[in-house]
C-alpha cells in the first residue's frame, strides 16, 4: 500500500504532505503528554516489528499478496498518536533507505496507513472494545476486527486521493472497486496477524498493552 | 525500568529480527494490494523511479550483490536495527519535550 511518485499529482502530494505533517506535529505533542518511561523503548520496538512484519508479503488471491499495516497493531500496543508516529517513522525509513514508497508520495501514505489505520483504526477499535467483552481475549478480537476495517478503509483513502489527483486515465468506477474488494482480502490477513501479536503480548505482559481496559500507565510498576 | 520490560523488549526484538530475516523470505513475491490494482487499472506505468533507488539497501538488498537470500537478511537486520534506533530516538525526545510542557509529570 507505499505508493510510489506519480500515481497521484505534485499538487495533491504536496496538500497531503502539509496534512500529514500537521497530524505528526500534534502526534508529538500527544505523545510527549501520555507516553510512560517504559514505552519509549516498547514504542522503538514495536516500530521495528511493524518493519520486519512488512517485509512479510503473504498471499491472498492468485497473483496478489499482501502485508501488514500495523496501524491498529501500534496504536492498541502504546497508543493512537504514537501509533501514527510509528507508521511515519517506518514509512521514511522503507522511503529513504530500502525504496520503498515515494518520497513525494510520503504525506498521501501517512495518510491512509497512519491518520486513517492507526488513528481512526484505533476509535475503531474503542467502538468494538465495548461490544465484544472486556476480557483478554475481547481486546485481542476487537483488535482483529478494527485491523480487518482498517485495510479497506485505508485503501478508500488511496481512492479519495486518487479522485483528486490520479495521473491516468483508469475508470474511477472500477478502480473504487477494486480497491476495496482486494483490500477487504488483505483486511483478513491484518486482523489475524494483529489479532495474533496483541493476544500475545495480553498474554504475557497486559499491563504494557496501552489499549487494555485496565491499562495504567507506570503506575502498575508500583503494584508489581 | 523493571528487569522483566526489558526482556519482554528484547525477546521482541529477536522476534522482529526472526520476522525480518527468515520468514520474509517465505512470503508471497506476487505485487501487494495497490501494486496490483494499478497494474489491472492501468496506471502502473503513472510511477516515476524511485529517487534513491540505487541505494545500498533499495528494494530490500537487491543492489547488495549477494544471494537474495542473504540480501534480504542484511536488508532485514539493517532495517530493524534503523526503525529501532529512529523510533525509540524520536520517543524519546518527545517524551522530553511533553515533560518541560507539563511540569506536573512527575520522573519516577
Amino acid at each position: 500500500m507505499h505508493l510510489p511518485d506519480g500515481f497521484i499529482n505534485g499538487t495533491t502530494s504536496a496538500a497531503a504532505g502539509v496534512v500529514a505533517a500537521g497530524g505528526v506535529g500534534v502526534a508529538l505533542r500527544q505523545t510527549g503528554r501520555y507516553l510512560s518511561d517504559r514505552q519509549v523503548p516498547l514504542a522503538g520496538l514495536v516500530a521495528a516489528f511493524v518493519f520486519a512484519a512488512q517485509m512479510f508479503n503473504f498471499p491472498v488471491i492468485s497473483g496478489m499478496s499482501g502485508h501488514l499495516l500495523g496501524g491498529v497493531l501500534a496504536a492498541v500496543l502504546v497508543g493512537p498518536w504514537a501509533g501514527l508516529l510509528i507508521i511515519t517513522v517506518v514509512l521514511v525509513v522503507q522511503g529513504v533507505f530500502f525504496a520503498d514508497g515515494g518520497l513525494s508520495a510520503l504525506g498521501l501514505s501517512v495518510i491512509n496507513m497512519g491518520l486513517i489505520g492507526a488513528i481512526l483504526g484505533y476509535l475503531i477499535y474503542r467502538v468494538l472494545l465495548r461490544v465484544t467483552t472486556r476480557s483478554d481475549r475481547g481486546v485481542a478480537l476487537s483488535a482483529g476486527i478494527a485491523a480487518l476495517l482498517s485495510v479497506p478503509l485505508a485503501a478508500l483513502g488511496f481512492v479519495v486521493q486518487f479522485a483528486i489527483g490520479g495521473v491516468g486515465a483508469a475508470s474511477m468506477s472500477t478502480v473504487f472497486g477494486t480497491m476495496l474488494g482486494t483490500h477487504l482480502l488483505i483486511g483478513f490477513g491484518e486482523g489475524i496477524l494483529t489479532s495474533l501479536v496483541v493476544g500475545a503480548v495480553m498474554a504475557s505482559r497486559p499491563d504494557l498493552v496501552y489499549g487494555a481496559p485496565g491499562y495504567q500507565g507506570d503506575r502498575t510498576e508500583e503494584l508489581v | 525500568m523493571d528487569r522483566r520490560t526489558w526482556n519482554f523488549i528484547i525477546v521482541g526484538l529477536v522476534v522482529a529480527v526472526l520476522f525480518a530475516v527468515g520468514v520474509s523470505q517465505l512470503g508471497s513475491p506476487n505485487p501487494d494490494g495497490l501494486e496490483y490494482v494499478a497494474e489491472r487499472e492501468g496506471f502502473i506505468d503513472t510511477a516515476d523511479d524511485h529517487a534513491f533507488g540505487d541505494a545500498p539497501l533499495a528494494d530490500y538488498g537487491a543492489n547488495l550483490g549477494g544471494g537474495d537470500r542473504v540480501n534480504t537478511a542484511i536488508a532485514g537486520i539493517a532495517g530493524v536495527g534503523i526503525t529501532l534506533a529512529v523510533g525509540w530516538g524520536l520517543f524519546l525526545l518527545a517524551r522530553r519535550a511533553g515533560r518541560r510542557d507539563t511540569p506536573h509529570v512527575t520522573d519516577r
